[in-house]
């Protein structure tokens, strides 16, 4: 049964909606139309007289190797923290759903780390992963040199991944737990006096069950990691070493910021906000199709 | 009734504080600064004395963060129309300001305020990085520095080293000497470009850009891929490969200055201006050096870094005489004396530096060292190819270059290679630059 709500007065909803409306319009619509604008000028730092110059910032953008560096360095870590961090996630959700005793206990303490701002998740993961010092210094010891992510771009890669995964696992870990718990246990008993094991109830019960769930889940984590990144590798790697960990968004910061390139930066967050688009776009069109919603 | 009380009191309140603004009406200036932590508190006390030395205008300082931070804030406010009558600004945002027609040139502002400044007074390596190229001050040089050697004397005791290398062959061999003696770490280094490329280049006379590194005109064109920085940036890579000493970066926590202070490395390459950090926390016997030049050069004099402030336009006369005052102020020999000895930057002046001596400063314990910088700032005339930089976008550049000498070190390219991608990708900085201010020159 679906409820419906029924206005009375015909401004009312309009007002209703107007502060959201204001946000985004103020946050979002006003100034991705000025990004749009000066990516086809040249707009000096300082304002004043900005030259039109066409398609000139997108052709300087697409003939330039760095950008295609950093565009495949996105993808890299777009895939792998949300490979981890959704498969971690599900990983312990499922653990937590078998879980009689504590279950209270297990859930909170699993939710603390969404609670932490990324640029301090970004401070702790440093001390940790610091060559000299750190947790990580044992390796060094061992292997001496075998970990430097100062100036050996993988580590640095491997690094900003799992502070990004960690991050994002417990965000992932309830959406998968609450669908957990909504699969009806008949389903999975009746499975089970048929004699199918956990895995094969996971396989054939279970996970297309949960199939909404995980689409909303891969949308979100994707998109995320084209644009959340930030925090952490400003924090850890400012995009070295070498551009090792220059993805897109960080690049954009980059240039834009303290480079003083507003329009070359500019041109850049257009081609981001279609990429972005363009993969929800992909995810919707042929991923979904595979989800069965339940009524 | 309640709301009535209320009302009736804010009213009075407010026709209370509007009363009472008149009195004791002092034109407010706004500076802003980029300096953080200890530094960051030094500023604030020169502003303080500002205001207890005279009451016709009070200076309001405000931390902005770091220099980009500063600068992006600066940007922001200016393009809102709501921004400071003063902006501190770093050096290599020199061309960048000069060009945003949004500063009012620093000799202007004086002469129109009816001040006789005595120009000549300037130190010409400090002068020369902020003037027009006819000579002419446009951002008044406030925190100036400029890089020294520091070593650890117990280590050369131990190691049987006599004193500090001179040249950059010998400091590798010390290098060496330090590590066969046992010391585990002698160098914290980076590619730190102010120090190994900029004043390197200025030292050995040898050109970063075509057009007199820029002053000559927006066309100049990067050409470090073709001089002896190229040796020099394989000297680091060869440090790193033979692990002469460990490869720190401010990012981790522990950067090449703390790793000195510490007692665990035995030499960094850093500003003057950490003399009074390093001296707080030093337990060893240390001092500092010139820069090491290599073999057979004689060396120029090295370049002033750190940052200068700039008069941003917008504000009437009234404001701009205490902008002028402040200037004035800052100037003197007595706050030179005081910005000086509490943070180790140098005096921007001749008299400046004259007040210090003559009290006896540098023959201080703790202050010994810190005339090495001006003997290095004043060691030759600036030369066309050492009175500083003036390339657009040249923050934007140096991190390309750090970019490509990371992938050097970690071994995808050769010197070579790494330096003439860099400056390939900074040319195309500096054409975006040059087209992005078509039609203007420097001044």
């Amino acid at each position: 049964m679906i409820k419906r709500v029924l206005f009375r007065n015909r401004l009312l909803p309009y007002l209703l909606i107007l502060p959201e409306v204001l946000i985004v319009f103020v946050f979002f619509y006003w100034p991705s139309a000025k990004a749009l604008f000066w990516s086809f000028t040249l707009e000096p730092p300082f304002g004043g007289f900005a030259q039109w110059v066409g398609l000139d910032n997108f052709r300087e953008l697409f003939s330039s190797p760095e950008y295609y560096e950093s565009a495949g360095i996105t993808l890299i870590f777009a895939f792998w923290t949300t490979f981890i961090s959704m498969g971690l996630a599900l990983l312990l959700a499922i653990f937590v759903d078998r879980v009689i005793r504590g279950l209270v206990v297990y859930r909170t303490v699993l939710m603390w780390p969404y609670a932490v701002a990324a640029p301090a998740a970004a401070v702790a993961f440093q001390f940790i992963f610091q060559p000299g010092v750190g947790f990580f210094a044992f390796l060094n010891d061992i292997w001496p040199g075998i970990w430097d992510p100062n100036i050996v771009g993988a580590d640095a890669m491997l690094m900003v991944i799992i502070a990004a995964s960690w991050k994002s696992i417990t965000y992932n870990f309830i959406f998968f737990l609450a669908g957990l718990q909504a699969i009806p246990r008949t389903f999975v008993e009746a499975a089970a006096l048929d004699g199918a094991g956990p895995i094969r109830r996971f396989v054939t019960i279970v996970f297309p069950l949960l199939s909404p769930t995980f689409f909303f889940l891969l949308v979100i984590n994707v998109t995320d990691s084209f644009t959340e990144g930030f925090g952490i590798i400003n924090v850890m790697t400012q995009g070295g070493p070498g551009g090792a960990t220059n993805i897109l968004v960080y690049k954009i910061y980059q240039d834009g910021f303290i480079g003083l390139d507003l329009s070359g930066s500019s041109a850049q967050s257009v081609v981001l906000m279609a990429l972005v688009v363009l993969l929800t776009f992909v995810q919707f069109k042929w991923i979904e199709r595979r989800i069965h919603y339940a009524e | 009734m309640e709301r009535k009380t209320l009302t009736a009191a804010a009213v009075l309140g407010l026709l209370a504080v509007g009363l009472a603004m008149p009195v004791e009406a002092k034109t407010k200036i706004n500076l802003w600064y980029g300096l953080k932590g200890y530094l960051g508190k030094q500023v604030m006390k020169v502003c303080e004395r500002f205001n207890a030395a005279q009451d016709e205008y009070e200076i309001v300082c405000t931390g902005k963060g770091n220099y980009d931070q500063a600068l992006q804030a600066g940007i922001a406010a200016y393009r809102a129309k709501k921004h400071p009558h003063i902006l501190q600004g770093v050096e290599t945002a020199t061309a960048t300001l000069m060009l945003s027609g949004a500063i009012y040139p620093a000799h202007q502002l004086m002469a129109d305020a009816g001040y006789d400044v005595d120009w000549s007074d300037y130190i010409g390596s400090i002068m020369s990085y902020y003037a027009s190229s006819d000579g002419k001050l446009y951002s008044f040089p406030f925190n100036s520095s400029t890089p020294v050697m520091y070593y650890n004397i117990d280590m050369y005791e131990k190691a049987g080293i006599a004193g500090p290398a001179e040249t950059w062959e010998q400091f590798e061999e010390n290098l060496r000497t330090l590590k066969t003696s046992g010391v585990a770490c002698p160098i914290a280094f980076s590619t730190y470009l102010w120090v190994h490329l900029e004043q390197f280049s200025y030292m050995h006379g040898e050109p970063i850009s075509t057009r007199n590194n820029g002053f000559d005109g927006l066309d100049a064109e990067l050409v470090f891929n073709k001089t002896s920085y190229v040796k020099h940036v394989e000297r680091l890579k060869r440090w790193y490969d033979e692990k002469l000493g460990s490869y720190a970066k401010e990012l981790f926590g522990v950067g090449t200055r703390e790793s000195f202070a510490t007692g665990k490395c035995g030499h960094y390459f850093g500003s003057i201006a950490s003399h009074g950090t390093v001296l707080k926390s030093a337990k060893m016997k240390w001092n500092v050096a010139p820069l090491p030049h290599n073999e057979g050069v004689t060396p120029n004099n090295t370049v002033v870094g750190g940052a200068s402030f700039w008069i941003m336009k917008g504000f009437d006369e009234a404001d701009y005489k205490g902008v002028a005052a402040f200037f004035d102020f800052i100037r003197s020999v007595e706050s030179q004396e005081f910005w000086s000895t509490v943070t180790g930057y140098v005096p921007t002046t001749r008299s400046g530096y004259d007040g210090l001596v003559a009290k006896g400063f540098y023959k201080q314990e703790q202050y010994a060292g810190r005339e090495v910088a001006i003997e290095s700032l004043a060691r030759t005339p600036p030369t066309p190819l050492s009175r500083g930089l003036r390339l657009g976008y040249f923050r934007q550049i140096k991190k390309i270059i750090g970019d490509e000498l990371e992938q050097m070190l970690a071994g995808k390219k050769t010197a070579q290679e790494a330096l003439d991608n860099a400056v390939k990708r900074g040319n195309e900085q500096l054409r975006r630059f040059e087209k992005q201010y078509q039609g203007q020159s420097l001044p």
